[in-house]
C-alpha cells in the first residue's frame, strides 16, 4: 500500500499531450485518501502479459492510477552477440526477435546489409520476399486477434480458430525454408533456396481459402455485444501522442495517421502492387482490432497479385559470398513495415567480418512506451486488453 | 436487438462443431505416435555428417573447422586427426555437436565447402540426461550418403552431381600434370586431396531415391530412441557404436 501517486512519465518535457482522463485518487473532505491505494504486480508469470512481462499497477479501487511496465526478463544480449558473430551468423538470431514473424525480421536485416554493401536482390527474390512477408503479416495478425480475444475472456474458441488457419501458413514456411517459425530464410542479396515444386499452387490455395476464415471470424465476433462493450472507447490513444512517442504500425494507423512504410519507403517492389492502407478513427482497442482484420484483407490482395506473376530467374545476387563476407567500412539503417510496426536495423561496419555496432529498433518496445498513457483511468481488466492490443512479443521487447 | 451478435457468433461455432464431425477436411487430429504426418522434404532439425562407404574413413569432413568458426551458438567442437609424427590427417579425430545448444540454423551446411555436413530430420531426441546424451559424437553423427538421399532426395542428387563434376575436373587436371604416368587415373589411396575423398564413392550412382521408401519414420519402439541410419548403408554402424538407449 502506498500513500502518494507520482507524476507520470509523458507530457512534461515536450513529450506530447497528457491524457485527459488522468484520475486522481478520490479524496475525502479533509484531504486524506478515502481508501488505500493498492499496488499490484501483474506478471511476469501472469498469462495475460504475453510472455515474461510485468506491470506494476497502482489501483484505486478498480481504476489504474499508475502503471509501470517492467521488462528485461527475456534479455538475451542480442545486440552484443550481433557484434561478436559474423554478418551471416546474426541472421538466425533475428528469427528469435519477434518469433511470430521471422521472415520479416530476416528481410529487415538483409535489407540493411544490402544497403551497406550494395548487393541487389534479383527480381524473383524480391517477389518471394513480398510473398513471405505478407504471409507473415497474415499469420501474425491472425494470432494477435486470437490472443486479444483470449484476453477479453473468449477462452479458446477464437484462438483455436486462428491457430488452425495459422498452421496452414506455417506449413508453407516449413516446406519453403525447412522450419515453421525459425525460418532463417533470407540472405544478403536474395534468398537461401528456391521455391520447392508446387509451392506456389499450395500458397494460392491458402490465399484462396483465407477470406472464408476471415468472414467466419468476423461473423463470429464483429457484432458481438460483449466485444464491443469491452473495446469501444477503451485505451484511447491520441494521434499527436502516438506520433511523438514514435509509435508505428497498426497502433499508429488505428489513430488515423496515414503512415505505412510500404507506401512511404516503397522498399522492395511494393509500389507495383495495388493495396490500400486501412486507417482507424478513434484509436481505441476496437479500432486496433479492426485495423488488423482489414490489413489481412489487403495482404491477401497483395498475395493474389504477387503469386501468379512471380518471374523465373536466379534467387540470389552472384556477388554474395557465404564465407569471409566483409562489407566495406560504413553504416546503414534499413527498415521495413513489419506486422507490428517499423522494424529497423542499424549496422556499422569497420571492414571486418563482424559488425562494429549492431542495433535493432524493435517496434514492440517503442509501442509499449505509451502503455501507461493508454491505461490511466481505465479499469484493471481493461489494462489487460490494452496490453493485448499493443501486440508485443517479449523476444523483441527485451532482445 | 441486444444479443443478436452473440447469437450470430454462436451459430458460427455450432456450424464448426457439426463440421468437425462430418467434414472430412476438419478431421485433423493425428494420433501421434501411432500416426505421423509425413515430413516435408526441406524440413531440418539437427546436423549430421555424410560418409561415403566406410563410416569412419569415408567421412567427407576434412576437419577444416569452418563450421566450428561460423556456428552462431558455437555448438560444434572439432579436433583434427594427426598421425604419430604429428602430421595432420585431413579428417576429424573428434567431431562433437551439442544439440542442446544447436539452434538448427543450418549455417554449418551453407558454409561447408566439402558438402560434408547436412541437416537431419530426426526429431524424437528426448533423453533422460541433460548433458552427455545430448552431446552427439562423431559416430552418432556419421550417416551414409544413401540416408541423405532418402531424406532430401532432390538436394542430395544435386550435391552428388556437383561432386562428380568436381572429381572429373580434378582427375583431368591430375592427368594433365602427370602425362607419362598411366596410373594417374586409378584411385590412389595415398592421395589426401580433399576433393578426391568425397568423390571416391560419389561417382558410384546411389540407388534411385524414388525406389527407396519416403522418409516415413518407423513406429516408435521403447528400445530405439534415435532411429539408426537406414540399413541401405553399405557399411552400417556396428550396434555397439550406436547411442545407448536411455533407461
Amino acid at each position: 500500500m502506498i500513500s502518494e501517486v507520482k507524476e507520470h512519465f509523458h507530457g512534461e518535457n515536450g513529450g506530447g499531450g497528457t491524457m485527459t482522463y488522468h484520475v486522481e485518487p478520490k479524496k475525502a473532505q479533509d484531504g486524506a485518501p478515502q481508501g488505500d491505494l493498492l499496488e499490484v504486480s501483474m506478471g511476469p508469470h501472469h498469462p495475460s502479459t504475453h510472455g515474461v512481462f510485468r506491470m506494476d499497477v497502482v489501483l484505486d479501487g478498480e481504476q489504474v492510477v499508475k502503471l509501470k511496465p517492467v521488462f528485461g526478463y527475456l534479455h538475451r544480449n542480442h545486440e552484443k552477440i550481433g557484434e561478436n558473430t559474423t554478418y551471416l551468423g546474426s541472421m538466425p538470431y533475428t528469427d528469435r526477435l519477434d518469433y511470430f514473424s521471422s521472415m520479416t525480421n530476416n528481410w529487415a536485416y538483409a535489407l540493411t546489409i544490402e544497403k551497406l554493401t550494395g548487393l541487389q536482390a534479383p527480381e524473383r527474390a524480391e517477389y518471394i520476399r513480398v510473398i513471405t512477408a505478407e504471409l507473415t503479416r497474415l499469420q501474425n495478425h491472425t494470432c494477435l486477434i486470437g490472443f486479444l480475444l483470449q484476453d477479453m475472456g473468449a477462452l479458446g474458441t477464437p484462438l483455436m480458430y486462428a491457430f488452425r488457419e495459422r498452421e496452414r501458413i506455417l506449413d508453407l514456411f516449413e516446406s519453403l525454408s525447412g522450419a515453421r517459425m525459425m525460418c532463417n530464410y533470407m540472405r544478403f542479396g536474395g534468398c537461401r533456396v528456391d521455391l520447392p515444386a508446387g509451392w506456389i499452387e499450395e500458397a494460392l490455395l491458402v490465399v484462396e481459402n483465407y477470406p472464408r476464415f476471415l468472414d467466419e471470424f468476423e461473423r463470429l465476433l464483429n457484432e458481438n455485444e460483449i466485444l464491443i462493450a469491452r473495446t469501444r472507447g477503451v485505451g484511447v490513444l491520441k494521434p499527436d501522442l502516438a506520433v511523438n512517442a514514435g509509435v508505428t504500425g497498426p497502433m499508429l494507423r488505428a489513430t488515423g495517421v496515414n503512415y505505412d512504410l510500404r507506401k512511404v519507403d516503397k522498399y522492395g517492389i511494393y509500389e507495383r502492387f495495388d493495396f490500400r492502407v486501412p486507417l482507424g478513427e478513434h484509436g481505441d482497442v476496437y479500432d486496433r482490432y479492426m485495423i488488423r482484420v482489414l490489413e489481412m484483407r489487403e495482404s491477401l490482395k497483395i498475395l493474389e497479385q504477387a503469386l501468379p506473376n512471380i518471374p523465373e530467374g536466379p534467387i540470389i545476387d552472384p556477388k554474395y559470398k557465404v564465407r569471409n563476407f566483409k562489407p566495406k567500412a560504413g553504416e546503414a539503417y534499413g527498415r521495413i513495415e513489419g506486422p507490428k510496426g517499423e522494424l529497423g536495423f542499424y549496422v556499422i561496419s569497420d571492414g571486418s567480418t563482424n559488425p562494429y555496432r549492431y542495433r535493432v529498433r524493435p517496434p514492440s518496445l517503442i509501442n509499449l512506451t505509451i502503455l501507461e498513457d493508454m491505461c490511466l483511468g481505465q479499469t484493471i481488466a481493461d489494462a489487460v486488453i490494452i496490453l493485448g492490443s499493443v501486440d508485443i512479443v517479449l523476444g523483441e521487447v527485451d532482445r | 436487438m441486444l444479443g443478436k451478435g452473440l447469437l450470430k457468433g454462436l451459430s458460427e461455432t455450432a456450424r464448426n462443431f457439426v463440421g468437425s464431425y462430418t467434414d472430412e477436411k476438419r478431421l485433423v487430429t493425428v494420433q501421434y505416435p501411432e500416426e505421423r504426418l509425413p515430413l516435408k522434404e526441406n524440413t531440418r532439425n539437427f546436423p549430421f555428417l555424410v560418409f561415403d562407404g566406410d563410416p569412419v574413413k569415408g567421412l567427407r569432413c576434412v576437419a577444416c573447422k569452418i563450421c566450428e568458426k561460423e556456428c552462431p551458438p558455437q555448438c560444434i567442437y572439432i579436433v583434427l586427426e594427426r598421425d604419430e609424427k604429428g602430421k595432420p590427417q585431413k579428417h576429424p579425430r573428434i567431431f562433437d555437436i551439442d544439440i542442446s545448444v544447436c539452434m538448427s540454423c543450418q549455417i554449418c551446411v551453407e558454409v561447408c565447402p566439402f558438402d560434408a555436413i547436412k541437416m537431419d530430420q530426426v526429431y524424437e531426441l528426448s533423453r533422460f540426461d541433460r548433458f552427455d546424451d545430448l552431446l552427439l559424437k562423431k559416430r552418432d553423427l556419421a550417416k551414409s550418403n544413401d540416408y541423405y538421399h532418402s531424406i532430401h532426395p532432390a538436394e542430395a542428387t544435386e550435391v552428388d552431381d556437383r561432386l562428380t563434376a568436381e572429381k572429373a575436373k580434378a582427375e583431368a587436371a591430375k592427368a594433365k600434370a602427370a602425362t607419362p604416368a598411366p596410373a594417374a587415373s586409378a584411385p590412389s589411396t595415398k592421395s589426401v586431396d580433399p576433393a578426391a575423398i568425397p568423390a571416391k564413392t560419389a561417382a558410384a550412382p546411389a540407388p534411385a531415391p524414388s525406389t527407396s521408401a519416403p522418409p516415413q519414420p518407423a513406429p516408435a519402439t521403447a528400445a530405439s530412441v534415435i532411429p539408426p541410419p537406414k540399413p541401405v548403408a553399405p557399411a552400417p554402424i556396428p550396434p555397439e557404436n550406436l547411442p545407448k538407449p536411455s533407461p
